[in-house]
């Protein structure tokens, strides 16, 4: 008899079910009232003495029963969302219907959304989608792990408060405590801050390209730190942390034709969802081209790929580049719509990029957006109490529930939500004994 | 005709004397053998001379051609062909994908040159899609040889490719080194294996710690005393 309950209780179910309760009181504990200085356990105590409990526990049993139908180990239904998903986006450009699809809803959908969620679609989502496939290219495709990628964006947005100024009731705003002689449209912005940032890219890679990853990362965490507190220091150049306020809305001015995006969100999210297409579709030009074949080559084992013929230092520094120059560009398309100071640019920010870089799918163009609108929305969703349950997630626990996400995210499919081939094979390799599937820079010291 | 030469090099790392004014040459269409115990400099001499050093002092020539402080895509694009230590296939790049690599300067002869690889190593063509992670010991090292092949290079260096494998697998690397030779390539092998690397080269070099120790044709060194004792492994 004991026995019998013995296997029953180690049997896979069973440690299931107990696996999903504990799940349920944990949320309902941190959920739940705070405690105190003086009764530091107050807090558990309520809240597993609260009736809300069982609401929770009902939550824990239909997770279980959710995860347990059909007896399979991984969530059911994910898989067949996940293949027809796959299929849809299209492995190797071979589904334009899947593409279209894909794009009438990135259209449709915004014009069904709150003024309020429109906004955030435009710079929370949009923009770090933007982000994302720039960082991409540095991390996916070369493998090398960049942590201060968002002083980019900052020099794009410097740079953008920089030449820019605007007539705010018929007084002429500068944004910053200096300005160009010569003050332009955003528009004219865009190459000179693409430049500035790639050439900013270059000289930060010059030297550091040489390093393997993990030093890499310190000195690009480094990097990004700078430029930030530099940002925030010199106030006779960016204003310090009162930031750059008046640069213009983005205008167009052609002949007889005049167009200003103004107020209004979608006008901004649907130019950015252009830039979007047309960057995706570049870099997965750049993947199959000779370029991205480098780029690989260098990521699985730089030696090999250097004894290939590869020249290594310049294909890290045009990743880098182009890296830098897509987040340069997003910073100047943020600076036109939005008020910005030194904080905009922490390095928390430069860990998002990174988090929905990894998230979606490292090393696929698609799970880069796809890994934006995820998550960022998330955060979006997270700000107003939850529907059905009607439970407000309190803003100091908001990054709780974020990191949650991601670590059940990383524990099971650390591939990423649309994982890359190649990145897919790493995982495999890796669970069978073969390689690292961390990734960032080839494994091994060369002799 | 001598294809390459190797003349008072000297490498540091920092303060250490890796190769402390060596000298060597490989004349066209022959293996040359460069032997020595763990530590001695082979490998440095090979990195050497495809460039992933640079040498503090003296000159390498390729056919005439100073290689001297080129980097490596250059040595590569003159045509040095290096196989490097520890095999070094691009794990999770196809059979395929990895030969394409090879070719990777110039892509205009992919489909010939791969398809001349295939016939050099059957075991690959029946492996064309498979990752190169996922190869045995042996067929990783085929791929290697088969990669730098791609580049059609004029000499090959070859680092320890018996290193780690089965002695079947060895004869079988051995017989491809041979094949390759008659069809023209020149190869310089490194090699702890002495007796094997021996019988296949026409001359060989002794290295010991940083400088050239001995060297001769590949049937002296066979029979010589040292040789036998040292490398050998011999009474």
């Amino acid at each position: 008899m004991t026995t019998a309950v013995s296997a029953r209780l180690s049997s896979p179910l069973a440690r299931r079910l107990g696996g999903c309760l504990f799940l349920a009181l944990v949320t309902a504990v941190v959920t739940g009232p705070d405690g105190s200085n003086v009764h530091p356990l107050d807090g558990v105590k309520n809240s597993l003495l609260n009736t809300r409990v069982f609401g929770f526990l009902v939550f824990g049993l239909l997770l279980f029963a959710v995860t347990s139908l059909s007896g399979r180990t991984k969530p059911i239904g994910l898989t067949q969302v996940r293949t027809r998903l796959s299929q849809a986006v299209g492995q190797r450009g071979t589904r334009p219907t899947g593409y279209l699809l894909l794009l009438a809803i990135a259209v449709l959908v915004p014009l069904q959304l709150s003024p309020a969620a429109q906004g955030s679609l435009f710079l929370d989502v949009g923009i770090y989608a933007l982000l994302a496939l720039g960082l991409n290219v540095v991390v996916g495709y070369a493998g090398l792990l960049d942590l201060g990628y968002i002083a980019f964006y900052a020099i794009g947005a410097y740079t953008t408060a920089y030449f820019t100024s605007s007539v705010i009731n018929g007084k002429v705003v500068y944004p910053l405590p200096v300005h160009s002689p010569l003050l332009l449209n955003p528009f004219f912005v865009f190459p000179i801050a693409v430049l500035i940032a790639s050439v900013a890219g270059i000289i930060l890679g010059g030297p550091t390209l040489r390093l393997r990853g993990d030093y890499l990362a310190i000195v690009t965490l480094g990097f990004g730190e700078i430029v930030q507190i530099l940002a925030r220091n010199s106030d006779p150049l960016t204003n310090g942390s009162r930031g750059a306020f008046g640069v213009p809305p983005l205008s167009l001015h052609i002949g007889g034709f005049s167009y200003t995006w103004g107020q209004d969100a979608l006008p901004y999210y649907y130019l950015l969802l252009g830039i979007v297409v047309v960057v995706m579709i570049a870099f997965s030009r750049l993947e199959r081209s000779r370029i991205g074949r480098a780029l690989a080559a260098i990521r699985e084992d730089e030696v090999a790929a250097e004894a290939s013929g590869v020249q290594t230092l310049r294909y890290k520094l045009l990743a880098f580049a182009i890296g830098a120059s897509t987040s340069g560009f997003a910073g100047v398309l943020y600076a036109t719509r939005q008020f910005f100071n030194p904080e905009t640019f922490s390095l928390q920010a430069s860990i998002l990029v990174l988090t929905i870089v990894i998230f979606g799918g490292m090393g696929n163009i698609f799970g880069a957006v796809l890994g934006a609108v995820v998550l960022q929305g998330l955060a979006y969703i997270l700000r107003d109490p939850i529907p059905l349950i009607g439970f407000k997630v309190p803003d100091a626990d908001r990054f709780v529930y974020f990191g949650a996400v991601i670590m059940i995210m990383m524990v099971f499919r650390p591939q990423g939500l649309v994982p890359s081939r190649r990145r897919k094979r790493e995982i495999t390799m890796s669970e069978q004994g073969m390689g690292s599937a961390d990734s960032l820079g080839s494994g091994e010291v060369s002799a | 005709m001598t294809l390459l030469v190797v003349d008072d090099v000297v490498v540091r790392y920092g303060a250490v004397e890796a190769l402390k004014g060596i000298s060597l040459s490989v004349e066209q269409g022959e293996v040359v053998t460069l032997l020595g115990s763990n530590g001695a400099g082979k490998t440095t001499t090979l990195r050497t001379i495809s460039g992933l050093h640079a040498p503090a002092r003296g000159t390498i020539l390729l056919d005439g051609e100073p290689l001297t402080g080129k980097p490596p895509h250059e040595v590569a694009a003159m045509g040095v062909g290096h196989v490097p230590e520890g095999r070094r296939v691009f794990p999770r790049m196809s059979v395929n994908e990895n030969l394409e690599m090879g070719a990777y300067r110039d892509r205009s002869h992919l489909k010939e040159d791969t398809d001349r690889v295939f016939q050099l190593f059957p075991r690959l063509a029946e492996r064309r899609e498979q990752q190169g992670g996922t190869l045995s010991g042996g067929e990783q090292q085929m791929l290697a040889i088969g990669r730098a092949l791609m580049s059609r290079p004029r000499v090959l260096l070859l680092d320890e490719p018996s290193m780690g494998l089965a002695p079947l697998i060895v004869q079988t690397i051995f017989e491809i080194i041979k094949q390759v030779n008659d069809e023209g390539v020149t190869v310089l092998l490194v090699e702890q294996n002495a007796a094997q690397a021996l019988r296949l080269a026409d001359r060989g070099y002794v290295l010991e710690t940083g400088t050239m120790a001995m060297d001769g044709a590949a049937k002296d060194l066979l029979v010589d005393d040292r040789v036998r004792q040292v490398y050998l492994g011999e009474g």
